[in-house]
């Protein structure tokens, strides 16, 4: 890999395993005994179980992972259990404190918060998380492509996401949201098609060292097609990476859709969400009507946390694994 | 050396070449006619008028023809006309861009200052108090979206104790920046911490790698101090890489300030921006974008330039 034709890329902290830099992370003691000869190593273990284990050590990645299921529960189950009005507006129960029948209070429309935390919880969620995982593939299909070809596909397909890449995310995002009229189906495709990029650009370096490795050349001397090895062999040995990735996606997509919608250029109304329910509370800001900015974005606030920690702790599991390799 | 750097300016033309393919390609995905966008809706009874239109600003000749033209103008710094605003998109960046730069800034500038001690401290103090602390707080300002900590910051510092206004400096030129500082404290502090929380991981990832290295153990041998090793050597080499940071930061600081002056009603390039998405004023959407591109690629350059500079093992491998 020489430096005239890949700029020197910055040691990224949230992903060494792609940037190839020695990093210092932790390994369980055991382990480390076990590596230098230290104990007698019991039965092999499958490298999937190995970083598992790493995984579920890492008290972070855990208590995010129940906070992302919980925030699922809260907001999908959540309006099942509890039941409010969020269709009819009624003007005489507007701004209740929280206590008694409203646990949140009411907003400016009478809706009780709690239960408009949960139904916008589930358009940001769904739009977020959709957003990721269609980028994600998205992203893995053209980086494996320019990276599996190489030459002129890889030169050109590369460009472009460096073209997309210099048009930061949000600018990119809110040109073509002011384009289009905003529906859910619509802002998850927005999002999803100026997210993809950093996926593609890590998947293709994979890529790059998966295709000439034995077994990749083995299957190509037996026969098999350009789309038979990015398919089977390239895709499914960057999986450690693509999920870690996938990750952070979920944190950037969801953080992207409540800030569009902060600025008004996501969901319109009826139609509600995190962001949305933020920037409809800020308006009062200034008559102490805390329930309607505290509750909103405490909820946001958890869910990007949670889902940084799940994809910090999947990093290092992986890692265990690209140890082992 | 040379060579470098002319692959390096060559890729950045075309990167920005193909920039301006994507802009135009969106420009031409816009709903609707331009002219009768511009003439009012009722023009279509005058197509007299239209057809005016069309040859005066080029709408009549084939795509390729349009962004011809279209590059041209760029390229003579015209940016097109904001019809909404009945001003050119230049003028208009003339007297926005200059505070959104004052305000990226002093921001980047108070977060190195504090990112740098934060990240050593962290790799010092690896996974005792300190670095916990500073963990939490800098995964917390990652985490919380830029508008989120603005309207906190307002909710604290405007109305709660009402020490700083919650609303940036007004008013025209660069002027009232210095005359309005005080409704400026809030803005910068908002950025600053969101860029606080980009660097100082970068600085304690880069300082732990440099711990490892072999000319540490080496100077340990010799006899150096701690201090003197950290000093003279580890913050040395990882200062480095904070050149080519601030390069590559410069698209997400640039994200932060947009959502940072929409909060704060700043009337910088980004609040232009979220005006004119607010209002479809596609023209200056458009210029912003391109505006925001080339700073964005010629960042990156001048980083890959500087770390070619700083860092001689880079130079030897591209010679």
């Amino acid at each position: 890999m020489s430096i005239n034709t890949i700029p020197p890329e910055l040691p990224d902290p949230d992903n060494p395993a792609a940037s190839g830099l020695a990093t210092v992370t932790h390994v369980p003691q055991t382990d480390e005994a076990v590596a230098t000869g230290l104990l007698p190593a019991g039965k092999p273990r499958s490298t999937f179980r190995r970083g598992l284990e790493v995984f579920l050590e890492n008290r972070l990645a855990v208590s995010g992972v129940i906070i992302f299921a919980f925030m699922l529960l809260f907001c999908f189950v959540g309006p099942l259990v509890y039941h409010t009005n969020q269709l009819r507006v009624n003007f005489t129960d507007e701004f209740i404190p929280p206590g008694g029948s409203h646990l949140l209070g009411t907003d400016a429309s009478g809706f009780d918060v709690l239960g408009r935390l949960m139904i916008a919880g589930q358009v940001s969620l769904e739009v977020g998380i959709a957003a990721a995982l269609l980028a994600t593939v998205v992203g893995v299909l053209w980086g494996a492509v320019a990276g599996y070809f190489g030459g002129v596909v890889d030169a050109s397909l590369m460009r472009c996401v460096d073209a997309m890449l210099s048009i930061p995310t949000l600018f990119l995002a809110i040109v073509v949201v002011s384009l289009v009229t905003p529906s859910k189906p619509i802002l998850i495709l927005v999002i999803a098609l100026t997210s993809w990029l950093t996926t593609s650009r890590l998947v293709r370096g994979e890529a790059l060292s998966l295709r000439t490795r034995d077994y990749v050349q083995a299957m190509k001397v037996m026969g098999g097609g350009s789309t038979r090895a990015v398919l089977r062999h390239i895709a499914p040995n960057a999986i450690g990476t693509i999920m870690v990735n996938a990750t952070f996606q979920v944190a950037d997509a969801i953080a992207l859709i409540v800030a569009l919608s902060y600025l008004g250029l996501g969901i319109r109304p009826p139609q509600t969400d995190w962001g949305a329910m933020l920037s409809d509370g800020i308006q009062y800001v200034n008559d102490g009507y805390w329930w309607l900015i505290f509750p909103v974005g405490f909820a946001i606030v958890l869910v990007i946390t949670a889902a940084i920690f799940i994809g910090e702790g999947l990093r290092d599991a992986v890692e265990v694994r690209l140890q082992r390799r | 050396m040379a060579v470098f750097l002319l692959r390096r300016v060559l890729q950045s033309i075309i990167v920005i070449l193909l920039v301006t393919v994507i802009t135009f390609g969106l420009l031409r995905l816009i709903p609707g006619n331009p002219a009768i966008a511009v003439l009012g809706p009722n023009s279509f009874r005058n197509p007299a008028a239209i057809r005016q239109f069309d040859q005066q600003y080029g709408f009549d000749r084939p795509w390729y023809s349009q962004y011809w033209l279209w590059l041209d103008h760029i390229l003579h710094l015209d940016l097109g006309f904001s019809w909404k605003l009945n001003q050119s998109v230049v003028s208009l960046l003339g007297n926005r861009l200059p505070k959104t730069i004052f305000l990226v800034g002093i921001s980047t500038i108070l977060a190195l200052i504090l990112a740098v001690p934060i990240g050593v401290l962290q790799a010092v103090r690896r996974n005792k108090m300190a670095d916990h602390f500073f963990n939490g707080f800098s995964t917390l300002f990652y985490a919380m979206p830029a508008f989120l900590l603005g309207i906190l910051l307002i909710l604290i510092f405007a109305v709660k104790f009402p020490i700083f206004p919650p609303e940036g400096p007004q008013g025209e030129g660069l002027g009232v920046v210095f005359t309005e500082f005080n409704s400026l404290v809030l803005p910068i502090i908002s950025l600053t911490l969101v860029t606080i929380a980009l660097f100082s991981r970068y600085m304690r990832s880069a300082v732990l790698d440099n711990l490892t290295e072999d000319y540490v153990r080496t100077a340990k041998a010799k006899g150096a101090s701690e201090r003197r090793i950290l000093l003279r050597h580890v913050l040395r080499n990882s200062l480095i890489p904070i050149a080519t940071l601030l390069g590559l930061s410069l698209p997400a600081i640039l994200a932060g300030a947009l959502i940072t002056e929409a909060v704060f009603n700043y009337p910088g390039m980004g609040y232009l921006f979220y005006q004119s998405a607010l209002n479809t004023d596609y023209p200056v959407l458009l210029g912003v974008t391109i505006v925001v591109a080339v700073a964005t690629v010629v960042g990156s350059l001048l980083a890959d330039i500087a770390y070619a500079v700083l860092d001689p093992r880079v130079r030897y491998v591209s010679q």
